[in-house]
């Protein structure tokens, strides 16, 4: 039973992890109706600047803020400069720009910072208060971050004006334009949320798995799987999402299957629920109309 | 319906050809049978790759170009099809020729299968769901149940096959690389024959309807789950022949050579080809063997960057493919053409494939 409880917490650590990626890719889907591919390796690029100020002697915290600062001017810029002229473009086109901009961010990480494995502080001292018996303090601080970056995404959607212009231009682009929102604008403060995000969720993961140019490939797939699971259109299923894929990979991994077909058994689980469930867990349904 | 793809498909395949274009046709031929022996023997291979990637191309644009499904999985049909002949040849012994139509039937088969989920999975889902399965085949292969067949990690080493006869042309001789060009050329063309005649029809016509308007083709007669998961077999299959052909020409096969990004790739050749365009295939070949090498040339220390930006380079001037600046510049000259007193050279119709 110890070993038990073990597996499913640690599983929930991880699945904070995956639910805040799958919370930055909810907030661009949200937004322009598009998976990002790119959002891991943006979320690395930012662990990388966070890794350099921390290198050069700035405070865990400062450099936090500005590295979640940074992202976010520089999601904001992407989508500006580089996405905004094929707005229009059909998915396909989009999906290979996403593609593009992957391998960018990845191959600029490596030469940038080479490719060699880093080790990447925790802001949470290991005998802290926050060490429980069943968490340890980075595990406890992290799902910490992430519930109130959950309840700061959730004020700001719900309590100020430009969240509220997000919300219209997501629903209803054209009647958002009517009334004088800058539908394009809310899609790059969507970019620029969801690479704030990306880089928290970078930040937290990267002092347990360690931090190299390829860190997020499968945390982004996982990140995917939860999105798609809790309900693609929705930012608290898509974290629900992320605690079921963590707690599920984890058991499969400890009693199933081992953990070398961990992955391959997981996301079969994934696609066969959603096979039952196409629109997700949490998922609406979707009419569509003739 | 002013869909260029769709108008494409939709015009009457026979036409009256004249001498000049018979002429351009055979001097193409001649061309393409002494390109091997003008040039050196790794632009041999290359060549031979570009051939293989341009039916893998061709599969999945059957696929996601005429029928709007999404694949990020078929690396993993490319997969199968290179191991069902590494097997096929190292333990079974067979020729590898023999091995194509097992590979074709397998992934067909295979591709079959997967479409049933599909049919439920629509868009993004459907995205998930074939990454899965290109992450999954490789972890598969390596798996120590199959691990007497496959290999595991250290995969096959397979010997390339000796031409049948010997020949000398231009000081070159016809070794291993330049037969088995003929060979993927051989196939490559019987596989582009295939699809185009698979597609200029009724069957064509059904994938493009399912893919504009699955509604209106369901009320029009067309058996939407059968349709759909045949094009998932026969796009698989496709897929599979290119896999076996890479696994000959390449003469290893390893999990490792089979990664979630060869699927990105096979996908990236689609779209910079042009999707639902059977030529596209070839120009979607030639940038994905052809880029990351260019890149590489240009800046050694951050190649994929480089690469990244050719790709949405790419995409800011054709967002239709190579095929979609073709077939515009072709209408704008058809265009001009008309406007001209009319020539009785002027050639007809749409672009051939």
């Amino acid at each position: 039973m110890e070993a038990f409880l073990h597996q499913v917490f640690s599983g929930l650590a991880n699945g904070c992890i995956y639910g805040s990626v799958a919370l930055a890719l909810v907030m661009i889907y949200q937004a322009t109706h598009h998976l990002n591919f790119a959002q891991g390796e943006m979320a690395t690029f930012s662990t990388f600047i966070a890794w350099a100020l921390i290198q050069r002697g700035w405070p865990y915290w400062a450099a936090f803020a500005l590295t979640v600062g940074l992202s976010f001017a520089a999601g904001l810029l992407i989508q500006r400069i580089i996405l905004r002229p094929i707005e229009r473009a059909p998915v396909l086109t989009n999906v290979i720009v996403f593609i593009g901009l992957l391998v960018i961010f990845n191959s600029l990480a490596g030469w940038l910072f080479d490719h060699t494995v880093k080790a990447f502080p925790s802001p949470f001292p290991q005998n802290s208060i926050l060490a429980t018996r069943w968490f340890s303090a980075h595990e406890m601080g992290s799902f910490l971050v992430m519930m109130a970056v959950l309840a700061l995404l959730y004020a700001f959607f719900r309590f100020t004006p430009v969240g509220l212009a997000m919300r219209a231009a997501a629903l209803n682009p054209e009647s958002a334009r009517l009334v004088g929102i800058r539908v394009s604008w809310m899609l790059a403060m969507g970019w620029g949320l969801a690479a704030a995000i990306g880089a928290i969720a970078g930040m937290m993961v990267a002092p347990s798995v360690f931090l190299d140019p390829n860190m997020m490939a499968g945390i982004l797939l996982y990140g995917f799987a939860a999105a798609l699971l809790g309900g693609i259109d929705n930012p608290l299923a898509a974290v629900a999402g992320g605690l079921i894929v963590g707690v599920l990979e984890n058991l499969l991994g400890a009693y199933v299957i081992g953990t070398e077909l961990k992955l391959t058994v997981a996301l079969v689980l994934i696609v066969g629920t959603l096979t039952l469930r196409p629109n997700g867990l949490f998922g609406k349904q979707v009419v569509t109309r003739v | 319906m002013n869909d260029l793809a769709a108008r494409s498909a939709l015009t009457p395949p026979r036409r009256r050809h004249g001498l000049g274009w018979w002429l351009a046709i055979a001097a193409v031929a001649v061309a393409l049978v002494l390109l091997p022996f003008l040039v050196k023997n790794y632009r041999v291979f290359q060549f031979n790759l570009v051939l293989v990637y341009a039916i893998a191309v061709l599969g999945l644009n059957m696929l996601t170009g005429y029928n709007g499904q999404i694949s990020l999985g078929h690396g993993a049909f490319y997969a199968i099809g290179g191991y069902a002949a590494a097997v096929l040849m190292e333990r079974a012994g067979l020729p590898y020729g023999a091995t194509l139509p097992v590979a074709a039937l397998l992934c067909f088969v295979l591709g079959f299968l997967m479409g049933f989920p599909a049919l439920r999975l629509g868009g993004h889902y459907l995205a998930l769901a074939t990454l899965a399965l290109a992450l999954a085949v490789p972890q598969l292969l390596k798996h120590k149940a199959i691990e007497g067949w496959t290999g595991g990690v250290q995969g096959i080493v397979l010997t390339k096959p000796e031409p049948p006869f010997t020949l000398r042309l231009f000081g070159q001789s016809l070794n291993a690389d330049r037969w088995l060009y003929f060979v993927t050329l051989a196939v490559g063309a019987l596989m582009f024959l295939l699809a185009w005649n698979l597609l200029r029809g009724r069957v064509g016509r059904a994938l493009i309807a399912i893919r504009d308007h699955p509604i209106a083709a369901a009320a029009m007669g067309i058996n939407l789950p059968l349709y759909k998961s045949l094009t998932f077999g026969v796009s698989a299959a496709f897929t599979g022949v290119a896999g076996a052909l890479g696994a000959v020409v390449v003469a290893f096969v390893s999990p490792d050579s089979y990664g979630s990004f060869l699927s990105i790739t096979i996908l990236v050749g689609v779209v910079i080809g042009g999707l639902a365009s059977i030529p596209g295939a070839i120009f979607g070949a030639i940038f994905i063997q052809y880029v990351p090498n260019l890149a590489d040339e240009i800046s050694k220390s951050a190649p994929w960057a480089i690469y990244g930006i050719f790709l949405i380079v790419f995409m800011y001037l054709m967002p239709g493919g190579v095929m979609g600046i073709l077939r515009k510049a072709w209408a704008r000259w058809r265009v001009g053409a008309a406007a001209a007193p009319p020539s009785p050279a002027a050639p007809q119709g749409e672009h051939r494939p």
